[in-house]
């Protein structure tokens, strides 16, 4: 069936701020999705809060809001903007739960919005797990034993009546929240409570336990006709029991046989029918490894984190094709945009393996609990892709930017069989180098598969890894010949694995290898098999004999891409290096983008002239550079991960362009940076580097307690705290040494003042900044967690002028050609230096969209040589806008157990919200509502524990919330100081009283919100910290710093009904 | 022990031998399925070809009983990238090596298969000998020259006519190198079967009296089997016929029509085909080097090939005649055109 002349005019919801469960896989779909829809000539209206996509981009819709993803707002939008149809299926769980809210609200049907693609009722089919089992059941799909709770007693009989373990899965949240096994009981009880809370619906499932199981996933397509394709299958390493996003993926199914894969590929295919799929379906199944026996876990009848992966695994742009059969195409009448001439209506065949693996945040939040399981922990993810598996699970390795090239673990070393089997059984992050250590020590592989579930194929296939490890230990560098050389490199060991499993340094290995001439070539992703001439410029490396790849001679730019989304490295990054592609291809300059990770635009093949997916270490990226000869290398959109390769490049005479490695490490190498401030006359907060404990403490003494210490080369403040002790201090410069040994240690006297960040644009003689920003929280919040004001509310103009002046003298200083951020405090009046970062930062997509300045287009041409006086933008401070906007963080530290709350110099976040307004009032209600955050009166309870210092500012709120209609519950000394002043307050016990006490108060979900300023450290035994877990574990917003309360109350007192909320303005960014 | 692919052309491709280390020369083919190698490897329609798997992982299953086409492996050589040494699965009975070493195939592993398909690609199918040592360029060109595979549906058909009991319709089958899930798909409807051999007489085949005469895959140029369409010329008109790729080929042929040789092939599981007829676009099993280019009066094209337009189906206009090229039975690939098994015998009525 051709196009529906009838669709005029679609709205595409996008899928809001970034969490665990739903990252940038949804900019990456939902921007094809638009792109599919404006090629057929069709009007596209965006709603999504998230700032930080290319999604909204105007490029990319015809009419963009940055507003709140409520049904409120999407009314307000869909008002103004009349759109005729509306696409539920691309922005994750959040824009299927809002179109089916819409729906069920009526809004769809007043005024006349048509669901285009999978419809409502199929939306329902497939997530309404008792709908959705009445269809399985209809079409003799076996589903895993199950019943629908909605109380905990029925819970615990049913429990009883399957026989433990069980897992319970709440309705309608995404990646599992909620979630888990229960062993007994006890756990049921716990996680039980939890999951009727946070689903939307309160209800859970509670399912037999078909753990051990291979969890196996299809992602299929079926048009209007119902024509029906298998996109990809994929096989989690993980067996059932460890959510899919938490799992080692391959692509495709390696340990099934043909029966096996036909068995469920239909399977798939009859669900897809029986459901009434239009679209993308990705469809999960838990299968026997003893026999044929299968069940279907679940389905998701939408494009996801699996279709953004199978996109990327195959070539197959499953996004772009799900839209445009919502628009009615079949798929026999879509081209295939790889061979440009085969159509949509194939399904891809792979001539290369691919994994996927998962990355955690638990570099960064070493005390989270990381057991894995049924709740998704992961922050991002990396692909590979290798002609072996042990090549692509090499690469995948060293993708994660975890300092890792080979299975070798110096901590599992430590640990005796007993502990590393202990380990495996009860899997972490960690849990493959526990198995390679295992392997190691002779431990039988078949007692590895029978307890840990792992296919018997994939352990061996990891032995065949440790054993050449381990064979290397024993060569010597002239023992190494051209065969063995090549052998390895064919298995994927990276020169600076093998170097550093012979003790050797990687150069000498890569000497050898080009001495003998061992190169890799670059094959491609054309999801033939390489039976159809395919036109997609999109390559991975392997050790073969044949490369692909045409080098042209044209004028070319590599840009490097920023790796696996994590905290402190997240979609921003993605979105610089889209932009300087777009930028470069605009002048005419091919683009060459090399980056892994999966989810993200950046790696469409489509964006840049060449994509090669590879991982992002120095030797990998060498090769493609040795082999494409670019007139230059772009590193500054690449955040951190691009940064550190500056010295290198440098070192093996690449060209980086722009800012060059010495500059960069004025900015980065403490003493050369305080000789520059010292030459510029710009203060610093005082501040040593050291690299000795004794020497810590005596030169923090000298600067007197409290100080700011955290590790030099630091990402998103890792490391990052402030200690207000010798006590606290001496610890944390024992495990600082005790990790990198390197690296000094950076101590600052800690000023608590205002927050003002800027980026800005130097071309070497004159400088651009886009937009001032002001930070709401005091010094202390990181930035990335901070809720930031663009343009400034509360800042002086001489102290503008002082922004301007200090942020040229650095920028012309340390000699930046590109990109600037720069963090100072003002401090009684004072301007003070606290960070510069060489390179572009998470601020900038969102200033770029509300001060209308390109900032990545234009600091792209700066690099490449133009001046910013000719670029038409202008120099100094752009003019402000006449919105105002508001960026706040969100946060998924509900997910990870045993991770702090509250804020403080190391970031937590995941993602951010814009809120847009007229005055500052709008934006901060729009903000703190998109954020989720706004409170909702609906125990009229506040529960409060404020700190001695907090105690006289804390006043004014608790009145605040008093004229709210807030009542106040706090612990003995926050209540005797209040009573103080005259207000009424109830007293609670302390946690260490005796019961009801504060955590029942919790538990029991008697308030609204918790306000609690911490008192010190990081220990996860104190008080605060139970409390402050358990609040957000019941889903109870938590607040730490009274700035961010000020503002919360301010905007909640503001716009405290319905009638102002139903009067505010929207505003379309697309113009 | 390291050995070498010699293609027709002249290029060289180095590997390593595994399976029965013997010299062997055949029709160099590329299947791209991911899984299924067990059923290519029994597939009689490869008799006479040196098969090579674009996917590299091969063998990771390993080898059972049960889902053999055939009741030995067809190929003359088989070509990977990397042959699983140590297979993984529930029913797993034997290791590929052991496999095609105990049935005398030659194989090849740790080849550039990718370089490979793109030259069987951009040249065309050709002839390719794998050997051992290093031999005169003349004597592999003799070799090579030597080699033909006109015979091939004589040595996979069944020596003698058998039967299999069933209570439904009696299908005929003419044998010419059929694969068992045929027989199967066949037998799952309750027909009674009665098996030919390809050279049976028109005659014979008439005298057991069936409801539908059933024309099989096999290996081989169609235009080689001359004796054969003859045969069923005299078929035509006288009872229902059917017939899967092969048996498509010669029906066509038998009725008038011209067939070609393809450039390289379709062999894989992801070959799309519409079915004109319902309006359909159907994910197929595919395994063939030859093709009808030429329809023959009185017939209509019933399915289409959606990469290259060729056609994969046709039905008589006045007789009950039908067939398709690709393979509904699957094994290896989709199960999503079986019910053209349901057609075959909707032809009766």
């Amino acid at each position: 069936m051709p196009l529906n002349k009838d669709i005029k005019k679609v709205l595409v919801i996008g899928s809001g701020p970034i969490v665990i469960g739903q990252a940038a896989e949804f900019d990456y779909s939902g921007t094809q999705a638009c792109e599919a829809l404006k090629e057929e000539g069709i009007e596209v209206v965006l709603i999504n809060s998230n700032p930080a996509t290319i999604m909204t981009d105007k490029e990319v819709a015809n009419k963009i809001y940055i507003e709140p993803l409520t049904t409120n707002f999407i009314e307000k939008v869909i008002e103004k903007e009349r759109p005729d149809s509306l696409i539920a299926g691309v922005g994750g769980q959040t824009g299927l739960n809002l179109s089916v809210a819409l729906y069920e609200k009526g809004i769809l049907e007043k005024y006349h919005v048509n669901v285009i693609g999978t419809s409502i009722e199929s939306i329902k089919k497939g997530e309404d797990r008792e709908l959705f089992r009445e269809v399985m059941k209809s079409i003799g799909q076996p589903c895993i034993e199950s019943e629908i709770i909605m109380d905990m007693e029925s819970g615990k009989a049913y429990s009883k009546q399957l026989g433990y373990p069980v897992i319970v899965r709440p309705a309608y949240t995404l990646g599992g929240t909620g979630g888990g096994i229960a062993n007994n009981e006890e756990e049921l009880e716990v996680i039980l409570e939890k999951g009727l809370h946070l689903s939307t619906i309160g209800q859970v499932l509670i399912e037999r336990s078909v753990k051990g199981w291979k969890e196996i996933e299809y992602e299929v397509m079926r048009d209007q006709q119902g024509n029906c394709i298998c996109v990809c299958n994929m096989e989690n390493i993980d067996p059932v029991g460890i959510h899919t996003g938490d799992s080692i993926v391959v692509a495709p199914s390696q340990t099934l046989s043909d029966k096996e894969y036909q068995m469920l590929r239909s399977a798939s295919i009859d669900i897809i029918n029986a459901v009434g799929i239009q679209g993308g379906c990705n469809v999960q199944f838990a299968l026997n490894p003893n026999s044929f026996e299968y069940a279907v876990i679940e389905i998701n009848p939408r494009v996801s984190r699996s279709s953004a992966l199978a996109s990327k695994a195959t070539g197959y742009p499953i996004a772009k094709v799900a839209a445009k059969l919502a628009l009615g195409y079949g798929l026999d009448e879509i081209k295939n945009a790889v061979t440009q001439k085969t159509y949509a209506c194939f399904e891809p065949s792979l001539d290369y393996v691919v994994v996927k693996i998962p990355k955690w945040p638990f570099d960064k939040f070493f005390n989270a609990d990381r057991l894995l399981g049924t709740k998704m922990m992961a922050t991002g993810e990396i692909m590979s892709i290798g002609s072996n598996f042990e090549a692509a699970f090499l690469k995948g390795i060293r993708s994660l930017d975890i300092g890792r090239y080979t299975l070798v673990h110096k901590d599992m070393e430590k640990l005796s069989l007993e502990e590393l089997k202990e380990k495996v059984m009860a899997p972490d992050d960690e849990r493959i180098f526990a198995l390679a250590e295992m392997i190691r020590r002779d431990y039988r592989t078949e007692m590895i598969t029978k307890t840990t579930g792992v296919d018997a194929f994939f352990v061996k296939k990891i032995k065949n890894i440790v054993e050449l490890e381990e064979k290397l230990k024993t060569y010597t560098l002239d023992m190494l010949s051209k065969d063995d050389l090549l052998k390895l490199k064919k298995v994927g060991f990276s020169d600076r694995g093998i170097g550093d499993l012979m003790g050797v340094s990687p150069n000498e290995i890569y000497n050898l290898r080009m001495k003998w001439g061992i190169l890799p070539v670059y094959n491609m992703v054309d999801t033939c098999a390489g039976e159809f001439e395919a036109l997609t410029p999109y390559y991975y490396s392997t050790y073969n004999t044949y490369d692909e790849v045409q080098v042209s001679s044209k004028r070319k730019v590599i840009v490097i891409g920023s790796g696996p989304i994590r905290i402190g490295q997240g979609i921003e990054f993605d979105y610089a290096s889209v932009h300087a592609v777009k930028a470069l291809r605009k002048m005419g300059i091919e683009t060459i983008i090399i980056n892994n990770n999966p989810e993200t635009v950046s790696t469409d093949f489509d964006i840049s002239d060449k994509l090669y997916f590879e991982p992002l270490t120095e030797e990998d990226v060498l090769n493609i550079i040795d082999k494409e000869k670019p007139e230059g290398v772009i590193l500054q959109f690449g955040g951190q991960t691009a940064i550190k390769l500056a010295r290198f490049l440098t070192k093996k005479n690449i060209k980086i362009l722009g800012t060059n490695s010495a500059q960069i490490d004025v900015a980065e190498d403490r003493e050369k940076f305080d000789a520059l401030l010292e030459e510029l006359g710009i203060e610093r907060p005082k501040g040593f580097a050291v690299r000795q404990m004794d020497v810590g403490l005596s030169e923090a003494k000298k600067l007197g307690y409290p100080v700011l210490v955290r590790p030099s080369y630091v990402l998103g403040g890792q490391g990052m705290e402030i200690t207000y002790t010798e006590e606290e201090l001496g610890y944390y410069l024992q495990n600082a040494f005790a990790k990198d040994n390197k690296n000094p240690v950076l101590i600052d006297k800690y000023l608590m003042g205002r927050e003002i960040e800027v980026d800005a644009i130097c071309d070497g003689e004159e400088l651009l900044i886009p937009g001032i920003m002001e930070h709401l929280e005091r010094a202390g919040v990181h930035s990335g967690d901070s809720i930031t004001m663009y343009p400034t509310q509360n800042v002086s103009e001489a102290i503008k002028e002082k922004v301007l002046e200090y942020t040229k003298k650095l920028a012309l200083g340390i000699g930046i050609k590109g990109m600037i951020n720069i963090q100072f405090i003002e401090f009684r009046e004072q301007l003070f230096v606290i960070e510069v970062n060489p390179r572009a930062s998470r601020t900038v997509p969102y200033i770029s969209k509300v001060s209308g300045v390109p900032i990545v287009e234009l600091a792209t041409r700066v690099m490449l040589g133009e001046k910013l006086s000719s670029i038409g933008f202008g120099i100094n401070v752009y003019k402000e806008p006449e919105i105002v906007a508001v960026k706040i963080p969100v946060f998924s530290t509900q997910k990870l157990p045993l991770v702090e709350v509250s804020l403080g110099p190391e970031m937590k976040s995941t993602g951010e919200v814009l809120g847009i307004g007229i005055d500052i009032h709008e934006a901060m209600y729009k903000g703190f509502l998109a954020a989720g955050m706004l409170l909702k009166k609906k125990k009229g309870k506040v529960l409060a524990t404020i700190n001695d210092h907090d105690k006289a500012e804390f006043l004014s709120i608790a009145k605040d919330l008093y004229e709210l209609g807030y009542s106040l519950a706090c612990t003995s000394g926050t209540a005797k100081y209040l009573k103080q002043a005259g207000l009424q307050v109830e007293v609670v016990r302390k946690l260490t009283e005796e019961e009801p006490n504060i955590l029942n108060i919790i538990k029991n979900m008697e308030v609204d919100l918790v306000i609690n300023t911490p008192t010190k450290g990081k220990d996860a035994t104190r008080e605060g910290f139970i409390l402050r877990r358990a609040a957000i574990e019941k889903n109870i917003e938590v607040i730490t710093v009274l700035d961010t309360a000020k503002a919360l109350i301010a905007a909640t007192k503001r716009y405290n009904t319905d009638f102002a909320e139903r009067n505010m303005n929207i505003y379309n960014m697309g113009k | 022990m390291k050995a070498k692919l010699i293609l027709e052309n002249g290029m060289v491709f180095n590997g390593r031998a595994f399976g029965y280390l013997e010299e062997t020369v055949g029709e160099v083919v590329f299947n791209t399925g991911i899984t299924g190698y067990q059923e290519v490897l029994t597939d009689p329609s490869y008799y006479g070809q040196i098969v090579t798997m674009t996917y590299p992982l091969i063998g990771n299953y390993g080898l059972n009983l049960e889902d053999s086409q055939s009741q030995t492996p067809k190929v003359k050589g088989f070509i990977v990238r990397e042959a699983c040494d140590f297979p993984s699965n529930f029913r797993c009975e034997i290791k590929l090596n052991d496999y095609l070493r105990n049935n005398r195939i030659m194989a090849l592993d740790q080849v550039d298969t990718r370089a490979l398909t793109k030259i069987l690609r951009n040249s065309g199918t050709m002839k390719g000998i794998i050997v051992l040592e290093e031999l005169s360029e003349s004597y592999v060109k003799e070799k090579l020259q030597a080699f033909t595979n006109k015979e091939a549906v004589f040595r996979v058909t069944t020596k003698d006519k058998y039967s299999i009991p069933g209570s439904g319709k009696h299908v005929a089958i003419m044998d010419f190198g059929i694969k068992a899930n045929i027989i199967n798909s066949f037998k799952q409807r309750g027909c009674k079967i009665t098996v030919f051999p390809a050279t049976a007489a028109y005659q014979n085949i008439l005298s057991v009296n069936p409801d539908l005469i059933f024309l099989s895959n096999g290996p081989g140029d169609p235009e080689d089997l001359w004796m054969v369409i003859e045969n069923l010329k005299q078929l035509i008109g006288k009872k229902p016929i059917v017939g899967i790729c092969l048996g498509h080929q010669l029906l066509a042929l038998a009725l008038g029509g011209k067939t070609a040789k393809l450039k390289f092939g379709h062999r894989g599981c992801n070959h799309p085909v519409k079915d004109i007829e319902e309006n359909r676009v159907y994910i197929t099993s595919q395994n063939h080097g030859y093709f009808v280019e030429e329809l023959p009066v009185d017939t209509l094209v019933t399915h289409v090939s959606l990469n290259d337009g060729t056609v994969e189906g046709m039905r008589h206009k006045t007789l009950p005649i039908y067939s398709v090229q690709f393979h509904p039975e699957a094994c290896p690939g989709p199960r999503d055109a079986n019910n053209i098994f349901d057609k075959f015998l909707e032809v009766l009525t």
